[in-house]
């Protein structure tokens, strides 16, 4: 739709015009500002928490260090432009002390994207007994952690209407 | 020809040249939540008029859902 936009207006003497072609579904995913009544939703990435990060080839020793001074039970093992690449918990780092990250990761974990739609998603998350979900951009990159509990805190009733308005639709 | 722009050549367009950011979705989907800034404008509205409402001499930078 908007490279036919774009066309129409240049063909209407408008000399500098682009096209977004990744559009809206790129912006909300990154979360940038939007505005309109849709705007205020519960996300992921509102709720989403730093994480302690690494990167392949770092010792498992320093990373170890790394995860226990930000009090975290898990690190990320991201790239220079911090793109996911894989987890790693402590106590894989523990049980390891000589190795580096990438013998220890665990590659290519569970992410969703920042405006992912947390209801289904937290019932998701319940449902297979998941603790906790990587949130990032559309382009991979790490925005933090969102934990189940605290959605469920967020959400509230709304969980049980989504599981009630899910059963109403199976039978 | 139109060009194309990433999430961060709009962000520039918009700060250092004023650029004016049109969603062409739907007017319930624009209603609902859009770029921030952004003016709706649907496909039909793009006739002659538009000089009325969007600036010549300003970049305009169009979108929709995504690519597909």
């Amino acid at each position: 739709m908007s490279p036919r936009a774009a066309w129409r207006l240049e063909s209407l003497g408008f000399e500098r015009v682009f096209d977004y072609e990744a559009g809206k579904t790129d912006w909300t995913g990154s979360g940038l500002p939007t505005e309109g009544e849709g705007a205020e939703r519960p996300r992921p990435g509102m709720i989403a928490i730093p994480v302690a990060t690494c990167r392949l080839g770092e010792s498992v020793r320093e990373v170890e260090k790394r995860v226990e001074d930000a009090d975290d039970t898990m690190c990320i093992v991201v790239t220079d432009d911090d793109v996911v690449l894989g987890r790693v918990t402590l106590g894989r780092l523990r049980s390891n002390p000589d190795a580096v990250v990438d013998d220890v990761m665990t590659p290519g974990p569970t992410t969703v994207r920042y405006d992912e739609e947390i209801v289904g998603l937290t019932v998701r998350m319940q449902d297979k007994e998941v603790g906790s979900i990587l949130v990032t951009t559309p382009a991979g990159k790490l925005i933090g952690v969102m934990y189940r509990n605290v959605a469920e805190e967020l959400l509230g009733d709304a969980l049980d209407e989504y599981r009630a308005h899910q059963e109403h639709h199976d039978h | 020809m139109p060009g194309s722009v990433t999430r961060e050549e709009l962000q520039r367009l918009v700060d250092q040249k004023g650029a004016q950011v049109v969603e062409v979705l739907p007017r319930e989907e624009y209603d609902d939540e859009h770029i921030a800034g952004a003016i709706h404008m649907s496909l039909e509205e793009l006739d002659e008029d538009a000089a009325l409402v969007l600036a010549k001499d300003r970049p305009v930078v169009v979108y929709c859902n995504d690519f597909l």
